[in-house]
């Protein structure tokens, strides 16, 4: 059984990178369930995903403390993730900074030290640095396929697994540009 | 078998399909939004519409069923408030097509007003209601929903939450069954609930629910899994789910008849275990009747009414285990991400406009519900969907004229058209002086931005007439009605000043499109 979990802001693409997965999974064999947050979530909200695969899965809902990994599209979202890890799993983050509307309206600060908190704390982790990546790919809307791309390197799907998940997942007009993004993400990993 | 993964509003879809549904209504509410979605783009073969509100969905597919088709309604808990209505006495017509209506819970209030669980209203209208755990048995139970509705002539309830609507699985498909047109025959005293009529009804639905709960004893929604007799769990919906994943040596009565439960079955499952639990989320439904039946489970001592449940809670609550992190705490503040309005959203500028005032604002559901949070912090009242204009009206009736004045109601295009337009006859008919200020945003936007009759398109598409809210509040008796765009934000305070300022009914139609509208 693994256990992931995606996490970032309304508009970064958690669900499809969810989705994503799901579909490589299920077409390698395994049962598969995935919980998402939709509604209010969406104005600028957090969101995340919690998908789960393996011989039999039970609960759409990852157990606290048990998550295999934790793919953070951005730095806040990580932290508020980290009651899910445990002292074997892998946190895997974008670096990127996003002031969310409290900070926007100086009620509160951004916390400048959880990159360097989180790296001294948490015994795997990989802090991925995706802006030249996105400027490759051409749209920071590749975000979640890049970050797909970094986790590939972890699970045990092949390159053409990913690659007919993503084709038959996303538009027919942005497939090359995905597994551009996908195969950049992947190399991002390979580099640490 | 074709295998697919669906999203929970996806697989109830494909049920209704398979099922040879063929008319299907709603008004968007997160959980349930997607299933006519889906419908809509997925399956032409179904009639499927946004309705104004939830009362008309279902009074809509009531008349499809009664006119001999297999149809189907689906809203979000609240929404069976506004339904309650009419499901109560199309309990006592029943149906001629199947009849189903999914009513999506949301435990935790993720976007919603309250928690409250819909199962009391299984009992309560005397009508069946059943409970998919997974996105694979939504499909199969919203699929069966409809010949059990055919063969006990009930509406037939299929009840899911958050968590089974926003979850996805691996679903597997069957196909669309060809069910023919039934016949209409006109039959008052079935269809007509004059008393005369409603009398006899009554002792028929009692007797069907009698039938019903034999059915339920004997049938494949409630199964038991023996493992263990030291200890066992009623449990049903997600949560057996979480009871599955963390206790799996434990014997499991899965209740997926939430209404007429089974005694026999649930006698035969607290008989044979040592130690009797429920597991369920929100009320002590199943546990006051199991209760009831003379047995003494451990419930809601343990799991918690308040909230959704999690894994976790499961896990401390059975097995008094702690969640293992092996993280170290991080002591400052971590900064909240809670939802806001889009940057330029046109809500923005009139409530920017509002707090400058510094008005009493009656407001309602809607995106611009946010405006409660800083930075705008100017809402003071809200409730249910068109709750803004009655309680304005109240207002003024217990203040009196200086309240007026100093106030407003605010309601969004949608809302308005859901159950803001008998409030404003209110206000005119009892002669309140009030100002209500309509958010025409040209969308359902909240809900991921659907079409409504004021945008003159229907779900799929196609070109409708347009609702002209103008003349509708004109028509109502409001004589100063105003149309303005809030982004010229000047003139809307200006207009807000002068309209609060008259002492006679006034409207104020804001309009500026969403723009994360196409
Ligand atoms: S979705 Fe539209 S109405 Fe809602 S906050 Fe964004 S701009 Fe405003």
């Amino acid at each position: 059984m693994k256990n992931i979990i995606f996490a970032g802001v309304g508009g970064q693409g958690v669900i499809l990178a969810s989705k994503i997965l799901m579909e490589v999974a299920m077409n390698a064999g395994y049962d598969v369930k995935e919980s998402e947050v939709h509604g209010m979530a969406q104005r600028g909200g957090s969101v995340d995903c919690h998908v789960r695969y393996g011989e039999k899965v039970y609960s759409p809902l990852i157990e606290k403390g048990t998550a295999d990994y934790v793919i953070a599209f951005e730095l806040l979202e990580a932290m508020r993730k980290l009651e899910y890890l445990n002292g074997s799993s892998m946190l895997i983050v974008n670096n990127e900074k996003i002031d969310p509307a409290p900070v926007q309206t100086g009620l509160e600060k951004y916390p400048d030290d959880i990159e360097s908190w989180m790296k001294a704390s948490i015994g795997r982790h990989l802090f991925v640095d995706t802006e030249a990546a996105l400027k490759e790919a051409g749209t920071r809307r590749a975000l979640n396929i890049v970050m797909l791309g970094v986790l590939s390197n972890y699970l045990e799907f092949t390159v053409d697994q990913w690659t007919a998940a993503i084709r038959s997942m996303v538009k027919e007009k942005f497939i090359d540009m995905n597994l551009l993004a996908f195969k950049l993400g992947r190399e991002l990993a390979a580099a640490h | 078998m074709q295998k697919k993964v669906l999203l929970g509003n996806e697989a109830v879809a494909r049920g209704a399909y398979e099922a040879g549904c063929t008319v299907a209504a709603a008004y968007p509410g997160t959980p349930s939004t997607e299933i006519i979605e889906s419908i809509a783009r997925d399956y032409p073969e179904i009639k499927a519409q946004w309705s104004p509100n939830e009362k008309v969905a279902l009074e809509v597919v009531a008349g499809a069923s009664v006119a001999g088709a297999r149809s189907m309604a689906a809203m979000k808990h609240v929404g069976l408030n506004v339904a309650a209505d009419p499901l109560f006495t199309f309990s006592y017509t029943g149906v001629n097509g199947g009849m189903v209506i999914i009513n999506a819970d949301d435990p935790g209030a993720w976007s919603s007003q309250n928690e409250q669980d819909n199962r009391h209203y299984a009992r309560a209208a005397k009508v069946p209601m059943i409970e998919p755990t997974s996105p694979a048995e939504a499909r199969e139970f919203t699929k069966r929903a409809f010949a059990l509705s055919e063969q006990f002539d009930r509406p037939v309830i299929v009840r899911i939450t958050t968590r089974i609507s926003h979850s996805q699985g691996v679903v597997e498909l069957g196909e669309r069954e060809n069910v023919p047109l039934k016949d209409f025959e006109r039959n008052p005293q079935k269809y007509v609930m004059i008393p005369a009529h409603a009398r006899p009804r009554h002792k028929f639905i009692e007797e069907q629910m009698l039938r019903l709960k034999e059915y339920s004893e004997n049938s494949d929604f409630n199964t038991i899994e023996w493992k263990s007799r030291k200890r066992g769990i009623i449990t049903n919906g997600v949560a057996y789910q979480y009871v599955k994943e963390v206790c799996p040596d434990d014997s499991v009565l899965k209740i997926g008849f939430a209404w007429p439960l089974p005694d026999r079955i649930i006698r035969e499952f607290a008989e044979g275990v040592e130690e009797l639990y429920v597991v369920e989320e929100l009320d002590p439904f199943i546990e006051d009747y199991v209760r009831a039946m003379g047995y003494a489970p451990k419930g809601k001592e343990l799991i918690p009414m308040l909230g959704e449940l999690t894994p976790e809670i499961v896990d401390m609550a059975l097995n008094k285990k702690k969640p293992l992190s092996a993280i170290p705490t991080y002591t400052s503040k971590i900064p909240a991400r809670p939802p806001a309005l889009c940057k330029g959203c046109p809500h923005g500028f009139v409530f920017g406009v509002l707090k400058k005032l510094n008005l009493v604002v009656n407001g309602d559901i809607g995106c611009y519900t946010l405006a409660v949070l800083p930075p705008y912090s100017a809402m003071h009242s809200q409730g249910c969907m068109g709750a803004s204009i009655g309680m304005h009206l109240g207002f003024e009736k217990a203040r009196g004229d200086e309240m007026a004045r100093n106030s407003v109601a605010v309601i969004g295009d949608s809302t308005f058209i859901h159950s803001g337009i008998t409030p404003l006859i209110d206000l005119v008919y009892n002669k309140g002086t009030g100002t209500v200020i309509i958010l025409d945003n040209r969308v359902t936007a909240m809900t991921g931005h659907q079409d409504n009759p004021g945008t003159g398109k229907t779900l799929t598409g196609e070109d409708t007439h347009e609702l002209d809210l103008e003349l509708l509040c004109r028509a109502v008796g409001v004589k100063r009605v105003r149309k303005v765009d809030p982004k010229n934000v000047e003139e809307f305070e200006s207009v807000v000043r002068e309209e609060t300022a008259a002492p006679e009914p006034s409207v104020i139609i804001s309009t500026r499109k969403c723009i994360l509208r196409k």
